[in-house]
């Protein structure tokens, strides 16, 4: 195991930010600490990374106990929000900074430099002043920098909380892709469930201080264990006495088929390349959510007014509704 | 920013009113009194004689007249290094540090800038003067005697000019935050190392900024000095000092030429000042 998180406990006066909070995880996994803003995920990478303390419990890294250690001591590479480069350095000085400090002989710290702005497509960039580069540029400067010292763990706060949507999403698979090269272990903090699903081996959903729940992409997004996982993972609509994602309903314009739920389409919104259609369910107090594809709702000529059949599909994710009394588990 | 050079372009009435007040007003309260002092400094020292930067010197070249500048500046320098040591200590510990008395400290620190420089100097005499002086008998026991010596003045000096180092540092210490800081300490720079290398290059214009300030205050710094100082010439008299004996003393011609060469000091450091702002900005 490379990290090693024990019992750990967190308050800011009266407000808990972190309660016995358990979870280790493997050498060279890419992590996600998934959760709602103000829930303890960049509470807990801090105390990892020893830039906070934590009021009880322990922290392990790569087998040495590192809870008492200050941050210079823990060779964790730590990327901020918002990129904190050295503003007054040039490109090139910020990624060796680490390896100055560590005083290396000059020839392998510009040797070192110039393969990390390589992999980090910045060697064009590396006389100049990070105020001259994008915010993406400027993140994948942070990374650089942080892997220059050859960190046994790598934290990053909301790497791409700051950039816009398509920089984002670039930066995302690059990411992914930099971890398959590079394999340190890392952790991300992140409030996007989408960028959680895409990049992560393993994601620990952190809740109002707690782990709601810890597992894979597909765990997580197949068996959640709980209502709020659910709903943090994805849209979730009720029908009939479960809760379940949009798309895993089957709509059909004539009955007959077991189980189905009649009901009235009584709003119809495009959206891309889907519709979602607002279904007033008979005997049902709440309307259900159904989302189709395009093609498909226009080959079923689907309209406001329509009478439609609904059930679940075979094989959707669902959970009972708490104080629902129909206790369908799952389709 | 076309729109609002549209709207400076636009010149009514009233700019050129505001314009003339403002002209009349600092002529009234600055331009005319300087001038006169000018006026003063290059006059023919005697009936007959000629003006200009000869009589200028000749009115500086007494001897008294360099001590005085000597012991200025000596006081300034070694006030402006204790206030940059001390400045950027506690600028640091303000911003980045949370204790207890922290908020009566950053008051504390302001206090010199409301108080009289007066008030400083006796309190100062209250607490150091040899006899009843509170530290007073201690020190003297060791044989260190403050006041009406040069190391009181420039504790009178660094005093009063403290908080113009602090107050320039704080705000860029707030605006700059602690990530950068961080970052460095998580890739393995010790306290020192981050503020050397991290830090300081962040406040370097603040800090510069501040000293040239603190520099100009302890340059014409007069009331504390006053009190603490034997004031007496070529015995603890500094320019102010000795701008004042003259004056009082019917040798307004020496007390002139003395002011315009503080006002020469204070123009200069002002010039420093615009420089750096643009430096800064750009």
């Amino acid at each position: 195991m490379s990290i090693e998180v024990r019992g750990v406990n967190k308050s800011y006066g009266d407000f808990v930010a972190l309660q016995d909070i358990n979870v280790s995880l493997p050498t060279g996994q890419l992590t996600a600490l998934l959760g709602p803003s103000g829930g303890g995920k960049s509470t807990l990478l801090r105390i990892i990374a020893g830039l906070e303390s934590a009021d009880g419990g322990s922290v392990e890294i790569e087998g040495t106990d590192a809870t008492r250690l200050p941050p210079q001591k823990r060779n964790v590479g730590f990327v901020f929000q918002h990129y904190a480069v050295f503003k007054h350095m040039t490109v090139a000085k910020n990624v060796a900074f680490g390896l100055e400090i560590r005083k290396r002989p000059k020839a392998e710290i510009k040797a070192k430099v110039a393969e990390l702005l390589e992999l980090v497509h910045l060697s064009q960039f590396a006389h100049r002043l990070p105020s001259q580069l994008s915010g993406g540029q400027r993140q994948r400067l942070a990374l650089a920098r942080a892997l220059a010292v050859e960190p046994s763990v790598l934290l990053l706060d909301e790497p791409f909380g700051a950039l816009d949507a398509k920089v984002r999403k670039e930066l995302r698979d690059w990411l992914r892709r930099l971890h398959d090269e590079v394999h340190v272990t890392t952790v991300f903090v992140t409030h996007d469930q989408e960028e959680a699903l895409e990049v992560a081996d393993e994601i620990v959903v952190i809740n109002e201080g707690r782990i709601e729940q810890i597992g894979t992409p597909d765990q997580l997004y197949d068996e959640p264990a709980n209502d709020f996982v659910m709903g943090f993972l994805g849209e979730v609509t009720q029908l009939g006495g479960v809760r379940l994602r949009p798309h895993d309903i089957d709509l059909s314009t004539t009955p007959g088929a077991p189980h189905a739920l009649a009901g009235v389409i009584v709003r119809a919104l495009r959206v891309g390349f889907e519709v979602r259609f607002t279904v007033e369910v008979e005997g049902q107090t709440d309307p259900a959510l159904v989302v189709l594809s395009r093609t498909h709702a226009r080959a079923l000529d689907l309209d406001v007014g329509a009478k439609v059949w609904l059930r679940p599909t075979t094989g959707a994710t669902s959970v009972p509704v708490i104080g629902a009394g129909l206790g369908v588990a799952t389709a | 920013m076309a729109d609002t050079r549209e709207i400076r372009a636009r010149k009514g009435p009233v700019t050129y009113l505001l314009r003339i007040f403002v002209i009349t007003y600092l002529a009234v309260l600055v331009i005319w009194p300087l001038y006169e002092v000018g006026k003063q400094t290059f006059a023919p020292t005697k009936e007959g004689a000629e003006g200009g930067i000869s009589a200028f010197l000749e009115r500086l070249s007494d001897p008294s007249v360099s001590y005085a500048f000597n012991l200025t500046g000596t006081v300034a320098f070694w006030a402006v290094l204790i206030n940059t040591l001390f400045g950027v200590g506690i600028s640091l510990l303000i911003v980045r540090y949370q204790f207890p008395g922290r908020r009566i400290l950053s008051v504390l620190v302001d206090l010199p800038m409301s108080v009289s420089p007066v008030v400083v100097g006796l309190a100062l005499v209250l607490a150091y003067s040899t006899g009843k002086g509170w530290f007073g008998e201690a020190l003297e026991g060791v044989g260190i005697f403050i006041i009406g010596t040069t190391p009181g003045l420039i504790m009178a000096t660094a005093f009063v000019s403290l908080p113009l180092v602090i107050r320039e540092i704080v705000p860029v210490l707030e605006e700059i935050g602690t990530d950068a800081e961080m970052a460095a300490s998580s890739l393995g720079a010790s306290g020192w190392q981050t503020f050397r290398r991290i830090t300081l290059p962040s406040i370097k214009w603040a800090v510069i900024y501040g000293v040239v300030l603190s520099m100009a205050r302890s340059l014409g710094e007069f009331g504390a000095v006053k009190i603490v100082s034997p004031g007496a010439e070529l015995r603890g008299e500094t320019a102010t000092l000795l701008i004042q004996n003259r004056y009082t003393n019917y040798e307004e011609p020496t007390a002139y030429a003395a002011a315009f060469v503080l006002v020469l000091a204070s123009v200069l450091a002002l010039v420093v000042v615009s420089l750096i702002r643009k430096e800064d900005h750009s």
